[in-house]
């Protein structure tokens, strides 16, 4: 099994404040890797050291290397976004673009210009909203305002929205955290679903949820990674301490 | 549980109240009573003809005549400027927001804007005028627009950069996780987001552009002729409130209170019409 996403050596600094310490970890390839750990243990900047969304926040200080396929995300030539349309994110909470629920999912398409007529838009349209499962409960009225959507509705279309850039790898921080209970499951079914074809990485605070997403799990504390291994394994035999205090629920 | 009526939070909340309400009443009445003045004094003057002629020999001494040439003159000149302070504010304000953020160098280009935004109109107006000088044109309907503009400019781009900054940070975000360029995140995200923003900050330019006296007294010039060159020189309401209000013949001054009535409903009518138009450009927008 080769890792998709390699992260060697890694330091990100918020201004003097250090956030990760030498991470250094491998992300399996179509699979669901989870990470987990207590609240500002780091798990939000390290999932967006993957799609370089770090240097968005003024005085970010980042050194070693993320690759993705074995190429450097960081290099000096790298197109930034290149590196975004290959690695999508799904954000906590919905985040619908000013536009109706049609050109939302078309707009990504439209930018890094994946089709050449407007009726391929439109079957691709079609196609990756069913793929986020939302086609039947938006069809007939695809040229309302994205807004108009259910908070639940917003986010598959937000998945849709990712997935039409026709990314590798597919990054949820807490994607779910702002759904209720069926939205939730809606989501977890559709990242089961596509997880042969997508590397996912999901940053999730719900135990259950992890176990029931996650092939791969990282465990972070205090910006360090304590412990990465195979899913079923970590959950029944964590080798650190730390590890099965947080599975045990001490903090 | 009991409400006291008097105790120190209550009386100090009362006190704010009043004092809001107050101040409130204030503005109220200053806006009624300019607008009574003028609409008492120059509804009257109001004819058919004050807005459909220019004036005629004598129109300064009370003979026939209308102010069809300041009204044009007005129009053009603050269309004019307006439109081209839309083409500098908006890339500065984008520009500020997208790519500088809150850098020091934002800063330092928002203190300017300010600085500019300050600067009292007939200073542009001198500063226009020596250019001018300098350059060896005559006053006319282009000079006055370019002047105009820069006045507009502070005043739009600080607008728009307000409404932008108050953008959630979330939206932007968004469209650049799917691998947009800034450019694109301008485009398609911020610009149709704030939109009705930004037609308000056009709006509130225009209004200055189109109420200014000093900018366009020495760029512009006046003239009794109807405009029909940029080259040329042409009149404008604030000036023509200014020499009709400034005769010692009573009808005369009756015809500057028309004059005002017209830049004030030409002022209200645009007002309106844009905000009509970015209610129903607002549909898209995420709230
Ligand atoms: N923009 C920022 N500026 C300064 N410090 C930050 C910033 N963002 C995060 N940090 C700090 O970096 C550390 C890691 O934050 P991060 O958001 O990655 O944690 P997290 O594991 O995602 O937490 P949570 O579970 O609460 O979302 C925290 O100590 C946090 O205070
Ligand atoms: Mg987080």
């Amino acid at each position: 099994m080769s890792a998709h996403i390699d992260v060697t050596n890694l330091n990100v600094f918020y201004g003097k404040q250090q956030a990760l310490t030498n991470v250094s970890i491998a992300i399996p390839r179509q699979q669901i890797t989870v990470i987990m750990g207590p609240s500002g243990c780091g798990k939000t900047t390290l999932l967006k050291s993957f799609n370089r969304f770090l240097e968005l926040t003024d005085g970010t200080t980042i050194t070693g290397a993320v690759q993705v396929d074995g190429q450097n995300i960081y290099a000096g030539d790298v197109d930034v976004t290149a590196v975004r349309k290959r690695v999508g994110l799904l954000a906590q909470r919905p985040t619908p673009l000013p536009m109706s629920i049609y050109d939302n999912v078309c707009y990504g398409m439209q930018i890094h210009q994946m089709r050449t007529n407007k009726a391929d838009y439109a079957v691709a349209v079609q196609h990756y909203l069913e793929l986020a499962g939302l086609w039947e409960e938006v069809k007939t009225r695809l040229h309302e305002p994205a807004t108009s959507l259910s908070i639940g509705q917003q986010q598959r279309l937000c998945l849709a929205r990712g997935l039409a850039v026709e990314p590798e790898v597919i990054l949820g921080d807490e994607p779910t955290s702002a759904l209720d209970p069926i939205s939730s499951q809606h989501i977890e079914k559709r990242l089961l679903e596509l997880k042969n074809q997508y590397t996912t990485v999901i940053v999730t605070h719900t135990l259950r949820q992890a176990k029931r997403l996650a092939d791969y799990v990282i465990f972070m504390y205090m910006g360090e990674v304590v412990e990465a291994g195979v899913a079923r394994e970590l959950f029944t035999n964590p080798q650190q301490e730390r590890t099965r205090q947080y599975l045990e629920g001490v903090f | 549980m009991r409400r006291q009526p008097w105790n120190r939070r209550h009386l100090i909340e009362r006190i704010m109240q009043i004092a809001m309400i107050g101040s409130l009443v204030i503005v109220a009445l200053c806006l009624g009573a300019i607008l009574w003045t003028i609409i008492v004094r120059g509804l009257p003057s109001l004819t058919w003809q004050m807005i459909s002629q220019a004036p005629k020999g004598g129109f300064y001494m009370g003979k026939a005549g209308g102010v069809l040439n300041a009204i044009l003159g007005s129009l053009y000149l603050a269309t004019g400027a307006t439109a081209l302070a839309i083409v500098f504010a908006l890339p500065i304000a984008l520009y500020l927001q997208t790519y500088l953020a809150t850098s020091g160098w934002a800063q330092l280009v928002r203190l300017a804007l300010d600085v500019l935004w300050g600067i009292p109109s007939i200073v542009y107006g001198a500063f226009g005028f020596t250019l001018m000088i300098v350059l060896g044109v005559r006053a006319s309907l282009l000079a006055g627009i370019i002047v105009l503009a820069l006045v507009e400019l502070p005043i739009m781009t600080r607008a728009m950069d307000e409404v932008i900054r108050r953008l959630p940070r979330d939206l932007a975000q968004a469209a650049l996780a799917l691998g947009s360029t800034k450019l694109e995140v301008a485009l398609r995200v911020i610009i149709p987001q704030t939109l009705p923003g930004i037609v308000t900050a056009v709006l509130l330019a225009f209004g200055r552009g189109i109420g200014d006296a000093a900018a366009v007294l020495f760029t512009a010039g006046y003239t009794d002729r109807i405009p029909t060159s940029l080259m040329r020189p042409t009149a404008s309401l604030p000036l023509a409130v200014f020499f009709q209000l400034g005769t010692p013949y009573p009808e005369v001054r009756e015809r500057g209170y028309a004059s005002a009535l017209i830049l004030t409903i030409i002022v209200l009518v645009v007002s309106f019409g844009s905000r009509w138009l970015a209610a129903r450009l607002q549909r898209y927008t995420v709230k």
